[in-house]
């Protein structure tokens, strides 16, 4: 018995028409499709919208000696929150967040509402009931615990209105550290650790640097990286010594990008 | 100096003292003495007729004010106190306790010295109120009769005639009463006393009678059949919401505090209150913060009567939204602060506004959610930490005085070395605020570990000086 050989490659026209399809599947509810880029291209380019996708959750921790509190993680939704516009709900069970830092990365202290919960569960609670409204842009909250239930449920609250949802995660005992490794249903998942700063040529200290890793990304790949903090604007940027060497030459990079 | 103060006011044939001010209690005067005997006690005594009906209608006055601000289900206590059901509405300020503390300090700030007491029941709250409180009490919930036993018979709302004959046959607290035999002392003093030790332990219902402001807009169903089904009260809620609305509406109001009240057919009230942040009179929204609290409400029995009242409401006009066609709209969020204030208390949903001050813990004030946007933020100058301890927490250190930033250090166990370091910011005291901070001074240095984390760290004082601080150093907040 012989039969028409199977083609190993099927044509790009079937590709792309299954590509729609499995998006249709994945996210066809999502309203709003425009991601928020970060403007590292390397960054941007693992995420599968070449940004940050909005409608659904993302998950930030901190690594390094201050995981627990992760500074460096709250900055780092805070200059994700900055570079957009609208109100944004940061809904936290301690209040040890000091917004003038969040102004120094551009998040103006008029735009963010914060909400004191007595427990995470509330913090959850009020979460979701920010991104079932679809006021605020973005909707932060600072959780230990995050169950598969709980991410769904604000996944799907997100998807409804397109808010771009940030899970800070941050704990103060171990079996809580223990936790954040769990598996839940956040889009992304990024852990941000301090790293040493470029030594400079006086006495004193220059801009933070981090390494951002992005650890878990549906529908994209891994990254890790080393980046200078968010700037007065939320942005983030390659490191001086370091984009000296990798990247191409300014001039090039702005033809590429006018020719896209 | 103010003189001592005291009102006088007839009892049957005498002349008495009825109330005094402190300074008179200090001299040794009581309500209830005579008249004479105060003036002659204390030299300079101010004396004044005691006016009962301007104390009435003044209390009255107060009593409607705590039902605008606290709770929908406030009455008059007798002739010196109010009387408050905080079911239903103690979570729009914070808890139990945390609404008691923002009652007496309002009641404070207005001039009047007040104490109050939470317990499970209007009896035992008022006995507690008048004896235990300084000036808050809350009572754990099922206290049962053991946190009134202490108490003096007095304290149990009973006719002088009664108390003075229990004090005359050596009962002096309600543990003595309760620990004699009931039925002899219901023979001897009739149901009155009985009645009021099962009020105040709670075994006999008290219901409160509601105040009602004049001119409030209310709307309200009667029902036949009493009703309990939670689905069966939301959709009520919603035909009186509607109701409601249309009679706003016609006056041109939306409502700041809306209460439902739910009476039920063993006449207890149960109590719904839901504040907003602006005036709202839109239909779905307020049924949204009604339905939110409907789990709240004990049905028991059933209700038979579901009154909607509007206690605060301000004047509601349309206005425009935006100004030219270029103008973007930003989506409102007042729906949202709404629902969330009401779930976690208007005091817990905030938005940080920038103090001129250089100390950095009061650097940062709380202003409500929606108040008008300034624009103004902090200065920038010096970099600030993402995460401030909530009190500065002491470090050991290996440092030169009196300039240089530490060269290692150890917070929580863990020890640090610096690699680079940026300061000292020094920051002085405010001495306008305390006597304490004449001189202080602090030395905040940046520092960053070797793994790179950064850390805010200061030196109470100038490293020279011991009067400006003890030059110890602590650790005061993380940088990302």
């Amino acid at each position: 018995m012989s039969s028409a050989p199977v083609p190993m490659i099927a044509p790009p026209g079937d590709i792309e028409s299954l590509r729609a399809r499995i998006d249709r599947i994945q996210g066809g509810r999502r309203r709003a499709k425009s991601a928020l880029a970060f403007g590292i291209d390397p960054l941007d380019e693992r995420l599968p919208e070449g940004g940050l996708s909005r409608g659904v959750t993302h998950e930030i921790a901190g690594g390094g000696q201050n995981a627990g509190d992760g500074p460096a993680a709250a900055l780092f939704a805070a200059g994700i929150a900055a570079r957009t516009r609208g109100k944004v709900l940061w809904c936290l069970s301690r209040p040890d967040l000091f917004a003038p830092a969040l102004a120094q990365v551009g998040l103006a202290p008029d735009r963010v509402i914060y909400v004191e919960a007595k427990d995470e569960k509330t913090v959850l609670a009020c979460m979701e009931e920010g991104l079932a409204h679809g006021g605020p842009v973005v909707v932060v909250g600072e959780v230990a615990r995050l169950s598969m239930t709980a991410s769904r449920r604000l996944n799907l609250a997100a998807e409804k209105t397109g808010c771009l949802a940030i899970l800070l995660r941050r704990w103060s005992r171990p079996n809580e550290a223990a936790d954040v490794g769990r598996p839940t249903a956040a889009a992304t998942r990024w852990r941000i650790s301090a790293s040493p700063a470029a030594p400079l040529p006086v006495p004193g200290i220059g801009r933070a640097r981090w390494r951002v890793e992005l650890i878990r990304c549906r529908g994209g790949t891994t990254a890790d990286l080393e980046l200078e903090a968010c700037d007065e604007t939320g942005r983030l940027a390659f490191p001086s010594d370091l984009s000296d060497r990798s990247a191409a030459p300014p001039a090039e990079r702005a033809l590429r990008r006018a020719s896209a | 100096m103010d003189l001592p103060l005291v009102l006088i006011g007839r009892e049957k044939n005498r002349r008495v003292v009825t109330a005094t001010d402190s300074a008179a209690r200090a001299g040794g005067l009581r309500p209830g003495m005579a008249a004479a005997t105060a003036t002659a006690l204390v030299a300079d005594l101010d004396t004044e007729e005691h006016d009962r009906a301007a104390d009435a209608a003044a209390l009255e006055r107060l009593a409607l004010w705590v039902l605008e601000r606290f709770s929908p289900i406030v009455a008059v206590d007798g002739t010196d106190g109010i009387v408050i059901d905080s079911t239903g509405a103690d979570h729009l300020h914070g808890g139990e306790a945390a609404m008691l503390q923002a009652l007496v300090e309002r009641l404070a700030a207005a001039g009047i010295t007040a104490r109050a007491a939470l317990a499970d029941s209007w009896g035992a709250a008022h006995a507690l109120a008048r004896n235990s409180a300084e000036p808050v009490l809350v009572a754990p919930p099922r206290h049962g009769m053991a946190i009134l036993r202490p108490l003096p018979v007095e304290a149990l709302r009973l006719c002088r005639e009664t108390s003075e004959a229990l004090r005359d046959l050596g009962f002096s607290t309600i543990g003595d009463v309760l620990a004699a035999p009931r039925a002899p002392l219901a023979l001897r003093f009739g149901t009155q006393l009985t009645r009021r030790l099962d009020e105040a332990c709670g075994r006999r219902s008290e219901p409160i009678e509601p105040l009602r402001l004049p001119d409030t807009v209310e709307a309200q169903r009667n029902f036949a059949e009493p009703i309990g089904a939670a689905e069966t009260i939301a959709r009520y809620v919603g035909k009186l919401v509607v109701q409601l609305c249309a009679e706003l509406e016609e006056r041109g109001l939306g409502v700041r505090r809306l209460d439902l009240l739910c009476r039920r057919v063993d006449d207890r009230v149960e109590a719904v209150r839901v504040s907003t942040a602006r005036p709202v009179r839109d239909v779905s929204r307020l049924t949204r913060l009604l339905c939110d609290r409907i789990e709240t409400i004990a049905p028991g029995f059933g209700i038979e009567r579901m009154p909607l009242l509007a206690p605060l409401a301000e004047p509601l006009s349309p206005h425009q939204r935006l100004a030219a066609l270029t103008d973007e709209i930003l989506p409102d969020v007042s729906s949202l602060i709404d629902v969330i204030a009401n779930r976690v208390g208007a005091d817990r949903l905030y938005r940080l506004a920038p103090v001129e001050s250089d100390v950095p813990e009061r650097s940062v004030r709380r202003i409500p959610a929606l108040a008008p946007e300034t624009g103004e933020t902090w200065r920038r100058d010096w970099p600030r930490p993402a995460r401030l301890l909530r009190r500065p927490e002491p470090i050991e250190t290996l440092a030169l005085l009196p300039d240089h930033p530490p060269a290692s250090f150890t917070w929580r166990g863990v020890r640090s070395r610096v690699r680079a370091a940026d300061g000292p910011e020094r920051i002085f005291g405010e001495w306008w605020k305390r006597d304490a901070e004449l001189f202080a001074v602090r030395d905040y240095f940046q520092v960053e570990a070797e793994g790179g984390e950064r850390f805010w760290i200061f030196r109470s004082g100038d490293g020279e000086d011991r009067g400006t601080g003890s030059q110890r150093w602590f650790l005061h907040g993380l940088f990302g």
